[in-house]
């Protein structure tokens, strides 16, 4: 069991001429092994300033952030190890795989370096690895992220996150640059591995609809806010604050568009 | 063919002429109605940016139009051919009768020339005869009727967000009056708030103007709401096409309950499956997981 918990975190940026942009303000959250969590909110909210957090690729203003009680590294070896534990999966699989190395190599990286299976067992583990998240390793692991397609890629990057067996995944609006037709595949894929591994799940995203359906739990960010946060059907069903509602009512909703007797197009419904 | 109609397309196909050739768009026929609002469904690859460009003769080679025709319908009863206009009068269609609003609209301002020069370039290309003083007054009216404000003529991109300068690229396109606007992706870049805002705003506009709109996105509820109707577009061909409501609550062909399928809901139980698809039941009626 881990828990990662978000205390009072607020973190600031200089802008050149303006002084500075508070882009958290006093953002409280846990998130625990084997629960998904909702991260919800428009451009410049703060979702992706809490997801740099989490990886360490940003540091706080002020605040703690703890992994089961201490609060996380910040350097060194401590820091790598803490990457381990929890691994992110990027919106962009154009730009998060190398596209001169092989989808091997990809895989490989954290097994060798994280040592998280003998050396002789690599390459069974990334082919144990492939299969899980659906693909075929026997067409998949010589060839280079531009021979895929943006599912097979994002796939990729799934298997990787999950190479070096994390407790919480952190998922930046993963499918968002996915066609249509496969971003619930590799939602139903990651609501399945999630499971299976009891893994916590940070899901960062705009989309209400998949929020509510994958996520146990919704948060709503707003100016670096969290103004709402609970189950996810209260959340998207009976909102409590006037921005959780807007965003709400702007989000497209045909079923409830097609329910209403006369219905004009473009209208709030 | 009825005077309803504003644009006829029959049976259009483009190619890309590379090795081998890439048929974009196969055999299409659709006609949009007059103030209609079209809305053109389907996913990357499928044709329908390469059908758009098409209708106003702006592809490049390698695409060429390999067969069809497609007539514009003028309100004062005269036929355009597209295919066989000269390149002059082409560009006396395009914007006077024939708009287009581009995805993206941080690439497709100019930089470095401020808003109201760009918006006063369109009235000094279509009407030399227009005094300066009246183009500007005629911008500024522009970007007052899409919620910009005249105050901003002298802004340049950059100074106004992302929602604001597709705003800017609107009041560009309504800039002629023109009978058919066509808009590729015009919200895919914003977020949900300021869609909803700009696609008000353009259905104002439309009960205004009464122009039709050919409106393409891979959004399909954002289509079932904002269409009259909705055509699906796979592999260059059109599969369905009918009312929204149609579409929505009697898809015929299984790509579109496979498209339909994509979008959980948002308020309803349809598309619970993602939380649960250890659920036979809705993991098969999802058909998601292969």
């Amino acid at each position: 069991m881990t828990t990662l918990e978000f205390k009072d975190v607020s973190k600031k940026y200089r802008v050149r001429g303006s002084g500075e942009l508070l882009a958290l303000d006093k953002v409280s959250f846990t998130l625990t092994s084997g629960q998904t969590i909702a991260l919800v909110g428009q451009s410049g909210s703060g979702k992706s300033t809490i997801a740099k957090i989490l990886t360490q690729l940003e540091r706080v203003s002020s605040g703690d952030v703890l992994l089961d009680g201490t609060p996380i590294p910040t350097w060194g070896r401590p820091l790598r190890r803490y990457r381990q534990t929890v691994r992110m999966v990027f919106q962009d699989p154009f730009a998060s795989l190398n596209p001169a190395h092989t989808i091997r190599h990809h895989i490989e990286r954290p097994l060798r370096l994280d040592k998280v299976v003998p050396a002789d067992q690599v390459e069974e583990e990334v082919f144990r690895l492939l299969t899980r998240v659906r693909l075929s390793p026997e067409q998949t692991i010589d060839r280079r992220p531009h021979e895929l397609s943006g599912g097979q890629r994002q796939r990729v990057a799934i298997a990787r996150a999950l190479a070096s067996r994390p407790a919480l995944l952190i998922a930046d609006e993963p499918v968002s640059m996915l066609d249509v037709s496969i971003r619930l595949e590799v939602l139903n894929l990651l609501a399945e591995l999630q499971r299976e591994a009891n893994l916590g799940v940070l899901y960062i995203t705009h989309d209400l609809a998949t929020a509510r359906h994958f996520s146990d739990e919704i948060m709503v960010l707003h100016h670096g806010k969290v103004v709402e946060s609970g189950k996810a059907d209260d959340v998207i069903l009976r909102p409590q604050h006037a921005y959780t509602q807007a965003l709400r009512n702007a989000s497209p909703d045909p079923e409830k568009h097609f329910a209403a007797p006369t219905t004009t197009p473009g209208a709030i419904s | 063919m009825t005077s309803d109609d504003l644009l006829t397309v029959s049976q259009f196909s483009v190619s890309y002429d590379v090795t081998p050739p890439v048929q974009a768009v196969r055999d299409v026929s659709l006609a949009v109605r007059r103030g209609e609002i079209l809305g053109l469904a389907g996913e990357s690859g499928c044709g329908k940016t390469t059908l758009a460009y098409a209708i106003q003769r702006l592809l490049k080679p390698p695409a060429v139009i390999t067969s069809g025709s497609a007539v514009f319908h003028d309100e004062s009863g005269e036929d355009f051919d597209i295919n066989t206009m000269d390149e002059a009068q082409m560009r006396a269609f395009r914007w006077e009768k024939a708009s287009m609003v581009f995805q993206g609209a941080m690439n497709a301002l100019n930089p470095i020339i401020t808003i109201g020069a760009q918006l006063q370039d369109v009235f000094s290309t279509h009407r030399p005869a227009m005094k300066r003083a009246e183009r500007r007054l005629e911008s500024g009216r522009l970007l007052d009727l899409v919620g910009v404000g005249s105050n901003r003529l002298r802004s340049y991109p950059h100074e106004l967000s992302g929602g604001m300068r597709q705003r800017v690229m609107i009041a560009m396109a309504l800039a002629l009056k023109p009978q058919l606007m066509i808009m590729d992706e015009p919200t895919t870049a914003l977020d949900v708030l300021v869609q909803r805002e700009i696609i008000e705003q353009i259905s104002e506009l439309r009960a205004e103007f009464g122009f039709s709109v050919i409106f393409i996105t891979h959004d399909l509820p954002l289509l079932l709401e904002i269409s009259d109707r909705i055509a699906v577009m796979r592999e260059g061909r059109i599969v369905e096409i009918d009312t929204a409501r149609t579409l929505y609550e009697n898809p015929t062909h299984d790509y579109t309950r496979r498209l339909l399928a994509s979008f959980p809901s948002l308020t309803g139980e349809r598309g619970g499956f993602v939380r649960r698809p250890d659920d036979p039941a809705r993991a098969a009626e999802a058909g998601s997981i292969r």
